[in-house]
């Protein structure tokens, strides 16, 4: 039922070879929202590759991170559907499309700030741990060694992101960019199909950003899942992702490589050129 | 080296809590037996221990769960009422360690059925809806209590809403007289027991706060989108803790009701809410050690200033917002840094005594 329904996308001509025969991991069709009289996003549709590494770009206002938040389940769409390795999530809450394999970070970060570096990765794991009330009363029970398990979990992604030294800093103490890598270390601690990626790069100095860009890779093929990320900064998008969404005032204005999407008026005038004009 | 120091600083908590009941169960237990305390010290011995675990069961729900709970008396009064009626309807033969067991126990269990039944519509309420919510639980447990019959014969319990004749009792004893509350209680709580008590909850507070489920509570309180975007049940974790505070609570309220004559709904009221309430943001939200402490001096206070009668309260109330200033203002905490500091320097290994950090 899925295999037909498979957009190749962003554009016709981009999803990864490795992924042509595959479901999508994630489809959206003619999605949706108003709130109120606004009309925030309306009649997308895309297609993300089981690992494709996709971006959704556009000026601020243009409805990205509404994108992410209808595809997280924090807003029920207006319109359209949204399928999740070909499975519907209508009516599903947050908590429940993350278990079916979605995960995120935030634009404006959201840690537990109060917890420790380490404890923050450890919640992500919460769903893949098995611990009953029981023995996390009693200490009993299989209690040490699912505290173990879950402790080296942890411990194994935060030396992805080289991060074990800071295994124990209180979340909320940490410098900026660290603070964005441990936000992306939880959501894979969730063992996602597809990690959404908002902004990740905002606030980065371009050392941070050329790290990152070379993160983001390795969580693509180390995890062997799909990456779709909202970005401005065009050199990053351009550099990692294989195919572009461009939206503009809700509305997909291209689809495309990144070449394609370089070259296409629309986008030019719509958001590259608003920054030139800018300047 | 960072494994053994975030270790230690759990044990370190856990030895502060355990440590400091224990010590203080071994130097007033054999005075105690000695008759070397005033009868009005030793009268406040057992409503302490169960205060403390009032404070203790409001941490989980306050400082843990971040959900600001105004009627936690509801649930202490009907665990109080639950272990009185349990202890009427046992064979006076029985041991009464045995009975008093069996009172906690159903106490707890029944305020855990409330806690199940007032937290299920609550739970999905924020912050001062759900603090106003449960304060009407407490005030409507309250009353309802406050009109309610029951006695005991030889053909079981009777129940009534109206008066003590309506029971028809044959030749058993009344033991919920209505407003004037519970009557002829054997008085069966022991500061042994209580003490127990307190070591139970600790037991079950602190274990939980380091584990699967209290780090998921945990992070509710810090970030419930965030929570949620890792896939964490958020009406389940809140419940569960809720939950667990009730039959805490649930226990305490057992051992307080058992340790006087007569008790009677009333004492449970909104202002008991708020002592606790005040016991636990005094001692630090999420901090046990400082909950014991506090509960503790802020019980005993009243009693110690009974010298200044008319005045007492007043002195109190001043001494609260004192206290409050001290501990909120900025510089106070500087100043407190600074004390503190100086007994880091000659002892490194001690840390604060924040579990929410640990
Ligand atoms: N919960 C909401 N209620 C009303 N309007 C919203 C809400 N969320 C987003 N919007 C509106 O939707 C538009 C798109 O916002 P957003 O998705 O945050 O843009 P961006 O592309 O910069 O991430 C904006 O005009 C914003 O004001
Ligand atoms: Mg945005």
């Amino acid at each position: 039922m899925a295999k037909d329904k498979m957009v190749p996308v962003p554009s016709n001509s981009i999803v990864p070879e490795r992924d042509v025969d595959k479901t999508p991991i994630l489809e959206t069709h003619h999605l949706g929202i108003d709130f109120g009289g606004l009309t925030a996003v309306d009649e997308l549709t895309l297609a993300v590759g089981r690992t494709e590494i996709a971006g959704l770009i556009g000026p601020n206002g243009a409805g990205k991170t509404t994108v992410f938040n209808l595809l997280t389940n924090v807003y029920q769409p207006t319109r359209g559907t949204i399928m999740l390795d070909g499975k519907s999530t209508a009516r599903k809450n947050t908590e429940q499309v993350n278990r079916m394999g979605i995960a995120r970070t935030f634009q404006n970060i959201r840690l537990f700030s109060n917890m420790s570096v380490l404890d923050n990765v450890k919640v992500g794991l919460h769903n893949s741990i098995k611990q009953p009330l029981i023995s996390s009363i009693t200490r009993l029970f299989g209690y040490r060694a699912s505290e173990k398990k879950s402790r080296d979990e942890a411990m194994e992604l935060l030396k992805f992101f080289k991060m074990e030294d800071m295994a124990n800093h209180q979340a909320g103490s940490l410098p900026y960019g660290a603070q964005r890598r441990l936000e992306i270390a939880r959501a894979l601690a969730t063992h996602p199909g597809i990690i959404l990626l908002d902004e990740p790069a905002a606030g980065m100095n371009p050392s941070e950003t050329a790290e990152l860009m070379e993160n983001i890779r390795r969580i693509r093929d180390n995890f062997n899942i799909a990456v779709m990320l909202i970005e401005h900064d065009m050199n990053l998008v351009m550099n990692i992702c294989e195919g572009i969404c461009v939206l503009d005032h809700g509305k997909v204005i291209a689809k495309g490589t990144p070449e394609e999407i370089k070259s296409n008026p629309k986008v030019i005038e719509a958001y590259l050129g608003k920054k030139k004009e800018a300047k | 080296m960072n494994k053994t120091r975030k270790l230690s600083k759990f044990t370190l908590t856990n030895i502060k809590c355990y440590g400091m009941i224990i010590v203080a169960f071994a130097v007033l237990y054999p005075m105690l037996k000695m008759n070397m305390i005033s009868n009005k010290i030793s009268g406040l011995l057992i409503p302490i221990c169960a205060y403390i675990v009032m404070a203790i069961s409001l941490n989980l729900t306050v400082g843990f769960l971040g959900e600001l709970s105004l009627g936690h008396a509801g649930f202490m009064s009907v665990g109080a009422f639950s272990g009185v009626i349990t202890v009427a309807c046992m064979q006076s033969g029985l041991p009464a360690p045995v009975k008093l067991l069996a009172a906690i126990i159903i106490g707890g269990i029944m305020a855990g059925i409330l806690g199940l039944i007032i937290g299920i519509p609550v739970i999905r309420l924020k912050g001062d809806y759900l603090a106003i919510v449960t304060l009407a639980f407490g005030e409507i447990i309250k009353n309802i209590i406050n009109c309610l019959y029951i006695g005991v014969d030889g053909s079981g319990l009777h129940f009534s809403m109206k008066s003590a004749e309506a029971l028809n009792l044959s030749d058993g004893k009344i033991i919920l007289n209505g407003p004037q509350g519970a009557v002829g209680v054997s008085k069966i709580a022991t500061f042994f027991a209580g003490v127990l008590l307190i070591l139970f909850a600790l037991f079950v507070v602190l274990n939980l706060v380091n584990s699967k489920t209290g780090r998921a509570v945990t992070a509710i309180r810090d970030n419930r989108i965030a929570a949620e975007s890792v896939g964490i049940n958020i009406t389940k974790y809140k419940l569960t803790a809720f939950i667990i505070s009730a039959v805490i609570a649930g226990m305490a309220g057992a051992l307080y009701g058992l340790n006087f004559s007569t008790i009677a709904a009333k004492k449970f009221d909104f202002n008991t809410s708020i002592l606790i309430l005040v016991f636990v943001v005094l001692g630090g939200m999420g901090n046990i050690p400082g909950t014991i402490i506090a509960t503790t001096l802020l019980y005993m206070l009243p009693e110690m200033l009974r010298q200044f009668s008319d005045y007492r309260m007043l002195i109190y109330a001043i001494v609260l917002i004192l206290v409050m200033l001290a501990t909120n203002s900025p510089r106070a905490k500087v100043f407190a840094n600074k004390i503190v500091g100086i007994f880091k320097k000659n002892n490194e290994t001690d840390g604060e005594g924040d579990v929410s950090n640990g």
